[in-house]
């Protein structure tokens, strides 16, 4: 089963083909029109994807740019990641119907299409995996979670290039793809090396015009993966994250809060958050009312209320509840860090705050600063 | 029918309720589906989440309880308490539950008890007084401290005093605020009381609820006084939607004060704690 074979990019065509004849619909990545930016999106075919585009980011910036080659995902990551398709941004919970006085409630049956997910990348999956710990493998299970990672198939890509932004290698999360995926893909000029990592990526994948692999290609494809090892910015080792706990009343973070906007657009791109509310939406008849939730955002000022108090009453409160539940409380929780290094809170802070570089500055000044 | 979706509520209807004072009232509520009311066991320090239609949902510890009815003490102090206020008797609501863990009473066993409260601090540790009082010879001295702004705003006040005459039991009440001195009341905040309350400092447990700084001072100082951190348990609160761990809101450092609380050990939280606004 995981044997790399060769797929002509020709064939690239027939891989969705046959992915859709698996009664999926395919998600991969797509130029936002007028966005500038790709976003995993429905795809009825190749003619979707981009082909020879290269991101370029940094803080605060993300641009698409024209390289000339043939490829598809010669980006390093898209502007949202895969969390939509799994913890949806918005999912009707449940309806209560009041009849006389009396209340029931129905919980919501969702029919959920089969999802294929092309394009995805390591720092995607290790995301998901954090995600499946928390939704999936914790002391409750969440039903709508479930529902939609059980209908999900990964059609994962190696990176062949690293943005900017980029720390996955840090972090431990890639750029290589090692696990979490059905099917996996190293692009070269020409076409894929393609591996299988379960059953069901192996039957969709089976009559596929592939050749065994050269290992001139295996080559280029490990070369291209080594290039992407080399990024410019890392966080500090897991090993010395635990020294938030002393820098939490560093001045940093009210320095981080002068810039900070507090918008939650980090929060939003973040593969790994979780938070959510919850509200009713209740029928102008009265009789009936729908509980929804909708991602929420540490950064808002209602994300702690309690009668009469907000926990984290201002900027610097909440920047440093998203920095040190990410890199110290969430190891605590799941025996990991909550990030993977994709950059994205980097590249779309609209304040340009570097994540990685102010997490080395927090914990690099030696004692606490109190 | 008991649903393997954790969000979904139960109805629950509206037995009786009592005006406490003219924010709190108190709800004696009814599982209408027998078979969940046959499943429904909460531990003492637990908490429901009480849905009302079209508004939303809060947490709320329970009161106390029976194999037939549930009691919860409510405050009407935001959007959905106060509209849950103007609810008659016969109306319904949503309840799910019960959530978060309990106060160590198994633990406590064979030592003396301190019950140290504010405001309505008193309703989440009711239940657990009341075990204790019921399993009186398998506990020590019974101290039970609150506090409250003014005499007025005090709840049950004919049960402090029956409890006051119970044997090996001290009862403590504080008005911060008042100007006139009633018997048996003090004037002053919790730290008034606890030079008065009597109990073996090196082998008691203490359960506190409360605001956070008035947990926080009463912590420190009951410590300094000589009892083990780890015998001091604080009931939180923070804003709570799922209460099963998963929407993020309730979390102090690395815990889900849903599901890993609401009752820490001082220890557990005392650090994160004492980092303002953390």
């Amino acid at each position: 089963m995981n044997e790399t074979r060769y797929l002509p990019r020709t064939a690239l065509g027939l891989l969705i083909e046959a992915i859709q004849d698996g009664g999926y619909r395919v998600i991969g990545p797509r130029p936002e029109i007028g966005q500038g930016g790709l976003a995993f999106r429905e795809i009825s075919g190749v003619e979707d994807l981009p082909q020879g585009v290269v991101d370029h980011q940094s803080p605060g910036r993300y641009r698409l740019e024209g390289s000339g080659s043939a490829r598809n995902f010669s980006w390093a990551n898209t502007a949202s990641a895969i969390k939509p398709y799994v913890f949806a941004p918005r999912e009707k919970l449940w309806r209560v119907v009041r009849k006389e006085g009396r209340l029931s409630f129905e919980s919501m049956q969702h029919e959920l299409q089969k999802t294929a997910i092309l394009g995805v990348r390591a720092c995607d999956l290790a995301a998901l995996a954090i995600q499946d710990a928390h939704f999936l493998e914790a002391t409750y299970r969440d039903p709508y979670y479930k529902a939609r990672r059980e209908k999900l198939l990964l059609v994962a890509v190696n990176c062949s290039h690293a943005a900017a932004t980029c720390f996955c290698a840090s972090t431990g999360d890639g750029p290589e793809v090692v696990s979490g995926f059905d099917i996996l893909l190293d692009e070269l000029d020409e076409g894929f090396l393609l591996r299988t990592g379960t059953t069901r990526g192996a039957v969709i994948v089976a009559d596929l015009p592939c050749e065994p692999a050269s290992s001139e290609q295996i080559r280029q494809a490990w070369d291209q993966l080594q290039h992407c090892r080399e990024q410019q910015r890392a966080l500090p080792p897991a090993s010395e994250l635990a020294g938030f706990a002393d820098k939490l009343d560093d001045p940093r973070w009210a320095e981080i809060a002068e810039r900070c906007l507090a918008c939650g657009n980090c929060t939003a791109v973040c593969p790994t958050c979780f938070c959510h509310r919850e509200f009713d939406s209740p029928a102008l008849d009265g009789v009936s009312t729908e509980r929804w939730r909708d991602a929420d955002s540490c950064f808002n000022a209602d994300h702690s209320y309690i009668a009469g108090q907000i926990v984290h009453p201002g900027t610097r409160e909440r920047y440093r509840q998203w920095m040190t539940h990410k890199l110290l409380s969430w190891t605590e929780q799941y025996g990991r860090t909550g990030c993977t290094g994709c950059g994205r809170c980097i590249t779309w802070c609209p304040a340009g705050i570097d994540f990685a570089e102010e997490a080395n500055i927090i914990l690099a000044k030696k004692g606490a600063a109190t | 029918m008991i649903s393997d979706n954790p969000y979904l509520p139960w109805e629950a209807e509206i037995v009786e309720r009592t005006q406490e004072t003219p924010d709190i009232f108190t709800w004696k509520l009814r599982l209408t589906d027998p078979e969940v009311a046959r499943h429904y066991r909460f531990r003492h320090g637990q908490f429901n989440m009480l849905y009302l239609f079209g508004v939303g949902d809060v947490a709320i510890s329970v009161m106390s309880g029976d194999e037939e009815f549930l009691w919860h003490t409510i405050r009407a102090v935001g959007r959905v308490t106060r509209a849950m206020m103007e609810l008659p008797v016969g109306a319904c609501i949503g309840l799910r539950g019960p959530y978060g863990n309990a106060w160590p009473l198994e633990q406590a066993k064979g030592r003396d008890v301190v019950f140290v409260t504010a405001g309505l601090g008193c309703a989440p540790v009711t239940s657990s007084v009341k075990y204790v009082i019921a399993h009186r010879q398998e506990y020590g001295r019974l101290v039970i401290m609150q506090s409250v702004r003014h005499r007025h705003e005090g709840l049950w006040e004919p049960q402090y005093d029956a409890w006051r005459s119970l044997p090996d039991t001290q009862v403590l009440l504080t008005a911060s605020r008042d100007k006139t001195r009633w018997p048996n009341w003090e004037l002053g905040r919790v730290s008034v009381l606890l030079d008065k309350a009597d109990y073996d400092k090196q082998n008691c447990v203490v359960m506190m609820c409360g605001p956070d700084a008035m947990m926080q001072d009463t912590a420190s100082t009951i410590a300094a006084l000589g009892v083990p951190a780890q015998d001091i348990y604080l009931s939180l609160e923070r804003n709570m939607q799922c209460a099963i761990g998963h929407c993020g809101h309730c979390q102090l450092g690395g815990s889900f004060v849903c599901k890993d609380g609401p009752v820490f050990a001082w220890p557990q939280v005392e650090a994160a704690m004492s980092v303002k606004g953390f």
